[in-house]
């Protein structure tokens, strides 16, 4: 059985080997005689089928900027990167020198030493030019080890001719959208919201609705299982008992997307990145047709995650230099402003929301306030181990194979044993 | 043996008489120590036996070296590692890693048996276990019947049968990982090809894979789809074994098929049969793939066997802990080595040599 374990992560890192770093050769890089950068950079990036394509155009043009750096762009795509990147870390060797981490990680890989500290004068810039709660997520113990790329949050996606046809408004409550589910279910045969039921993330705005949380690291308390936790549960179920919703306890992001897309579902909770995936759609042909607003408030209040991504340079990169310049040009104003014009991501610079391609961007105008009010998560190394546990216990509510308060108490159990010493 | 034959034909065929001489001496010398060997004299014979034996069959010894060590590296020592893992509290935090340049020494202790009594302790072990056996029950027993029943239909004459028996090989000719990504889209519950033929029919949609009693019926179908090739392929193989005579005579005293089957096929199919139970049963434990990668144990955890607990405890969670995981697979490996040992032991029961 060990074995087993030890062939998987055998073949894992064979076939990371394989794909990402083969017959590699970094050399020594860092910059030469007269300190001009130069070496290989790789950058394993998770942006979406959907993004890639401009993330790899963007990264691939640093070299205009530094002739001697060599930029390899690999694509990890978002479900397998934090496995891939702790095996790539751990081994030591044919690991990249640039991670995209998403937020929750960042706190992870820098307790495990992972993480190469920001320089000096690249930190006091994300202090002074970014968002704060951007910033806030690149650190650890009070050091910076990663520069905000993007940011993001959930909002409410919706079919505008699908609501129109019904007669209905977006819905600002969860209440409202179980009456214009009806509706919507009368006049068109189709479901109203897509919920996904396989990834706990989509289970914070319905938490932090009913004025809860998973943890207070403040008090080092877990709150999952607490009053609105259980309330939180009783919610996603009743939702989809209700019918007001429809799940998918596996490959829930692809379902909601095609759902969304070919007008199966009006409406369904996403996040800016999924914007030009859904532009692609049939439903979307004309842009317009989309429309996006705050996820439905629960009894207590609306509160959607705060998301994004941030980069960080590995510690055990021996291109460090190089590296660090690669983040500082991936995170300037000017990519931002571009990934917000062709992709419409949330740029994390505040100087960036006042030039004119931004404010251009329809949804960037949208999600610019969300993002402000969305909720900050707590930036523990435990925040992505949290979500697994989490997962189990919010499919088998939703799914009705558990009750709200018997997930929500194992959740609970499980959060304890994670978060060991704690309340 | 085969190394000092042609050793010595070689020095006869170079040297001539002299050389044969000391041949045929060197061959009687080592019949002697032999028979020191299996006589029971004194010590010193004994260990000078021993002593010329080791001299006589170096080569064997040098032959089978490469063998023995790769199986203590590959085998011994992952598994000594994992019994001593176990004892520890070894996780990410305190294990030794490189970091580029930077080395990082481990910093876990030896715990003794806290991880066993944790695990043992948690209800999840029952869980994990029930479902794991009744997983391998149902996949064994299913592929054993489907596959007896699939090579008796194509132990016959008849036209385009090399056509049949590859197209039932095929299965197995599919990278697993393949086939089993191949059967997720099948089952897919709003977009899948399963649930749009039906719906065709006009049956509502089946959540394949979102409900825990409709997930634990598709993961076992595909792990039988999955297993069919190699059982039929070995018990037709063993049915080629049985002679035609015996049915002919059955056929004589005017047996009736039933009574062929029961009383000529399966006890001529035995000795292949429990072989492949056995190795099934071990697979079928073990299955790690089309657990993991046809519902990650979902949908919540309704699917999830030992082996792909022990996954989740090292890769899946943050920070991952390799102690509770190679707990898990010590105690995996534990249950195997009983469920062989007593079937073995039911085995010489029933006077099978195996």
């Amino acid at each position: 059985m060990r074995r087993g374990i030890a062939a998987t992560a055998l073949v894992a890192a064979l076939a990371l080997a394989a794909t990402a770093c083969g017959g590699d050769d970094k050399g020594d890089g860092g910059t030469d005689a007269g300190g001009e950068l130069s070496g290989t950079v790789t950058w394993w990036d998770t942006a979406n089928d959907a993004e890639k394509a401009s993330f790899q155009k963007i990264a691939e043009a640093f070299t205009a900027k530094h002739p001697k750096v060599t930029v390899k762009y690999v694509n990890v795509p978002y479900g397998d990167a934090q496995n891939k990147v702790k095996n790539a870390f751990s081994s030591g060797s044919d690991a990249p020198d640039v991670i995209r981490a998403d937020v929750g990680w960042v706190a992870d890989f820098a307790s495990l030493g992972y993480l190469d500290e920001v320089p000096a004068d690249m930190a006091k810039k994300v202090d002074a030019e970014f968002l704060p709660q951007a910033a806030a997520s690149g650190k650890y113990e009070g050091k910076t080890y990663a520069v905000p790329q993007v940011i993001d949050t959930l909002g409410l996606f919706y079919n505008k001719k699908m609501l129109a046809d019904a007669g209905v408004e977006p819905p600002k409550t969860l209440a409202e959208l179980k009456t214009a589910a009806e509706a919507i279910k009368a006049k068109t045969g189709k479901a109203a919201l897509y919920l996904r039921g396989d990834d706990s993330y989509w289970f914070l705005p319905l938490i932090y609705g009913e004025g809860g949380d998973l943890v207070d690291a403040k008090n080092k308390t877990v709150t999952v299982d607490n009053e609105a936790g259980v309330k939180a549960f009783k919610t996603a179920r009743d939702l989809v008992a209700s019918g007001a919703a429809v799940t998918n306890a596996t490959d829930g992001y692809a379902n909601m997307q095609t759902a969304f897309k070919t007008g199966e579902a009006a409406m369904m909770i996403n996040g800016p990145w999924a914007v030009a995936d859904t532009y692609a759609g049939d439903q979307f042909k004309d842009k317009a047709n989309l429309g996006i607003a705050a996820v439905p408030a629960g009894s207590a209040k609306a509160g959607a995650p705060q998301g994004g991504h941030d980069l960080g340079v590995y510690a055990g990169s021996k291109n460090r230099a190089a590296a660090h310049a690669f983040v500082e040009y991936m995170t300037s104003q000017e990519v931002q402003v571009q990934s917000a014009k062709e992709l419409s991501l949330l740029p994390t610079r505040t100087a960036a929301y006042e030039q004119p391609d931004v404010k251009s961007s329809e949804m960037v105008q949208f999600f610019k306030p969300a993002v402000d009010k969305a909720v900050e998560r707590a930036w523990i190394p435990e925040n992505g181990s949290l979500f697994e546990p989490l997962k189990v216990e919010y499919t088998k509510a939703i799914t009705g194979a558990s009750s709200p308060e018997d997930a929500a108490k194992a959740a609970g159990i499980e959060f304890r044993k994670i978060l060991k010493g704690w309340k | 043996m085969a190394a000092d034959t042609s050793q010595s034909v070689v020095k006869a065929a170079a040297g001539g008489v002299g050389n044969d001489s000391a041949v045929r001496g060197r061959s009687r010398w080592t019949d002697s120590g032999n028979t020191g060997n299996t006589g029971k004299t004194g010590n010193t014979r004994n260990s000078g036996g021993l002593r010329r034996a080791l001299a006589t069959h170096w080569y064997a010894w040098a032959m089978i070296a490469p063998v023995v060590l790769v199986l203590g590296v590959i085998i011994g020592w992952p598994l000594v590692r994992g019994i001593y893992l176990s004892l520890t509290d070894a996780n990410e935090r305190n294990v030794a890693r490189d970091i580029g340049a930077r080395h990082i020494d481990a910093t876990y202790e030896f715990i003794g048996l806290d991880n066993y009594a944790a695990v043992l302790g948690d209800p999840v072990f029952l869980q994990r276990l029930v479902w794991t056996v009744v997983w391998t029950v149902a996949c064994v027993s299913i592929t054993f019947v489907l596959g007896l029943t699939l090579a008796n239909m194509l132990n016959r004459q008849f036209r385009g049968r090399a056509a049949y028996r590859m197209a039932l090989i095929l299965p197995w000719a599919v990278p697993g990982f393949v086939s089993v990504f191949a059967w997720r889209f099948l089952f897919n519950r709003d977009n899948g090809i399963l649930n749009k033929v039906l719906d065709g029919g006009g049956i509502a949609a089946v959540p394949w894979l979102d409900d825990p009693t409709w997930a634990k019926f598709s993961v076992i179908a595909v792990n039988v789809w999955l297993g069919i090739p190699f059982m039929m392929v070995a018990l037709l193989g063993g049915l080629q074994s049985i002679p035609g005579e015996l049915y002919e005579a059955a056929e004589m005293d005017g047996a009736t098929a039933w009574q062929r089957f029961r009383h000529i096929t399966l006890p001529g199919l035995r000795t292949v049969s429990m072989t492949v139970i056995l190795l099934s049963t071990i697979w079928t434990f073990n299955m790690f793939p089309v657990i993991f990668l046809l519902t990650r144990g979902g949908p919540g955890d309704s699917t999830e066997i030992l082996v792909t607990q022990a996954f989740r405890e090292a890769f899946i969670t943050s920070p991952r802990d390799f102690a509770v995981s190679a707990t898990w697979g010590v105690l995996i490996l534990l249950l195997l080595m009983m469920f062989a040992l007593v079937y073995r032991r039911s085995l010489r029961k029933q006077g099978e040599v195996w």
